[in-house]
């Protein structure tokens, strides 16, 4: 434990990260650029929520990871136990007993509260990116309001699919001012976004850091006959019978065989605690 | 009755390290007017379009346009959200190769509508619908509204770049040889559905070209433009039926008879 700094970055990087996550709150939506630090993983794992997260970190937090709205996937257990040998927190997998919840490509089921901090692992900042390649250009977009090529998209994907055919990295409008790209969290997350709890967006190959502060409101882009729609799978999940999660469909055999299951984990397994139970729970050969 | 020009260009110079792009260049364009700059290639007719529309910015001298709401405005000296703004409103930009000024990527309908949602439009059948309708006037079949610019012919291109810039209804114009780069017939075809438009319209417009035909047909009136210089101005046909100018003159001799 005396080998590393508290939370693996040194004092003064962490203190360079808090002065742009202040800088982020302050702006809500606004892409904070900072010196993003070399860590012990590869880029696209969670760099730069890993930068965010230890530079608000305390040794009293309870630390959750999620990847895919699961505790238990490769990505979610490395960086929990990054965590726990270089800070020597206490980790949790209940979104309910959590202080800082580090996240990649969801938002938890469970409400979140102002005790509450939610870090997104973000791969590319930029909404505009794969419209306007050029940074120079998309920063003047930013600064000078100029989202009308953010709405050409949504008008591809009508006129190309009959609706609006993008499903996540929905852009969103925070405070009427800024379009940000929420990370890739399905679109069913976004109106999760407006939340009590403090929500930080590190990217750290691309060197930004924005921010949403509680209460922040935060509008997904639409058409006016094409209103915004936070769809999902038409089902419900078939271990603890929820009709408003999000689901994952699992290819279960090779004979055409599928089932829904809850994308938050946790979520699910609480649900079964109290007695939920789902079409196809207990699992063929499993005891309940 | 005096009327306030639409565009007033004053002592308009543009060097590059030295070298003269354009010197000393000064008009006025009223509303309704066609104004045609010819002359050969590296006399700075493109420098000036470029000084004007706000795409360079030039050494000394003033753009004023009169705009909708404040009058006559020196646009060198708007703020960059101002000229931009106007850049995507009343002033429309036809570049000589359509592909600097569409989006490849996008299929014709979007890229007649993204200035309509750049100003606000939030609807999209009336979006489709406004492109649809652009997309007949400058006769590309409505059925082709979902192609992308890549699968149209030059021409097509083309007539698709001047709807995705007349839809926003603007009122001053800026085309840099509009029909380079394409053949006789279609060019013809270009040269008068631009003369329908500008006349129903009642645009005004600035055309860059070293073809004399095309000014012929468009402009009402000619400037040409040599080493930086304007040498000879006027009405397009006294211009070219009687140059005063020796390089006008030499310039008018030279045109292929067929």
């Amino acid at each position: 434990m005396d080998d590393y700094n508290f939370a693996y970055l040194d004092e003064q990087t962490k203190r360079m990260v808090r002065r742009a996550i202040l800088k982020g709150l302050a702006v809500p939506g606004y892409q904070v650029p900072f010196a993003s630090r070399e860590m012990p993983m590869p880029y696209g794992w969670g760099t730069g929520g890993v930068q965010v997260s230890a530079s608000v970190m305390t040794p009293d937090d309870v630390v959750k990871v999620i990847d895919q709205g699961a505790d238990d996937t490769t990505n979610a257990v490395s960086i929990r136990k990054f965590f726990q040998k270089t800070a020597d927190v206490a980790v949790t997998e209940h979104t309910g007993e959590a202080t800082v919840i580090q996240t990649r490509h969801r938002v938890p089921e469970e409400l979140l509260t102002e005790n509450q901090i939610l870090v997104y692992q973000v791969p590319i900042p930029e909404p505009l990116r794969f419209l306007e390649p050029r940074e120079t250009e998309t920063r003047k977009m930013h600064a000078l309001e100029e989202y009308g090529l953010m709405h050409v998209k949504l008008y591809e994907d009508i006129a190309k699919h009959g609706a609006i055919a993008t499903a996540y990295a929905y852009p969103v409008k925070v405070e009427d001012r800024y379009v940000m790209d929420p990370s890739p969290i399905p679109k069913f997350d976004n109106p999760k976004l407006e939340s009590e709890c403090i929500q930080l967006f590190g990217a750290g190959r691309e060197q930004r850091i924005y921010a949403l502060p509680p209460y922040t409101k935060v509008v997904s882009l639409d058409f006016e006959d094409y209103p915004f729609d936070p769809s999902k799978a038409d089902h419900p999940c078939a271990l603890c019978g929820c009709t408003n999660s999000y689901l994952d469909e699992v290819i279960v055999d090779d004979d055409g065989g599928r089932m829904f299951v809850c994308s938050d984990t946790d979520y699910c397994e609480s649900r079964r605690k109290r007695g939920f139970t789902g079409p196809q729970f207990p699992l063929a050969g499993e005891a309940a | 009755m005096s009327v306030t020009p639409l565009l007033e260009v004053q002592d308009l110079t543009k060097t590059y390290n030295g070298r003269i792009g354009c010197q000393n260049v000064s008009f006025r364009l009223y509303p309704g007017e066609v104004m045609g700059i010819v002359g050969e290639s590296g006399s700075g007719k493109s420098t000036l379009l470029n000084c004007m529309a706000g795409h360079l910015a030039p050494d000394s001298g003033k753009v004023l346009f009169d705009t909708r709401v404040d009058g006559p405005r020196d646009t060198l000296a708007m703020s960059e959200p101002e000229r931009r703004m106007l850049g995507r409103t009343d002033w429309a930009f036809v570049h000589q190769n359509p592909r600097d000024g569409l989006r490849m990527r996008i299929s014709a309908g979007g890229n007649v509508g993204e200035r309509l949602m750049a100003v606000g439009a939030r609807h999209y059948g009336t979006i489709r619908d406004a492109a649809g309708d652009w997309l007949e006037r400058v006769e590309i079949a409505t059925d082709r509204i979902d192609d992308r610019p890549a699968q149209f012919s030059g021409g097509m291109q083309q007539r698709l770049q001047i709807a995705r810039n007349l839809v926003s209804g603007p009122r001053l114009v800026f085309m840099d040889e509009p029909t380079g780069g394409l053949d006789v017939s279609v060019q013809a075809r270009l040269l008068d559905l631009l003369r329908g438009l500008v006349r129903t319209m009642g645009l005004s417009a600035i055309i860059v070209t070293h073809d004399l035909a095309v000014v012929r047909l468009l402009a009402d009136r000619l400037m040409v433009m040599k080493s930086g210089d304007v040498v000879e101005t006027g009405l397009t046909d006294q211009v070219l039926d009687d140059p005063q100018h020796g390089y006008t003159q030499l310039l008018v001799s030279s045109v292929l008879q067929v």
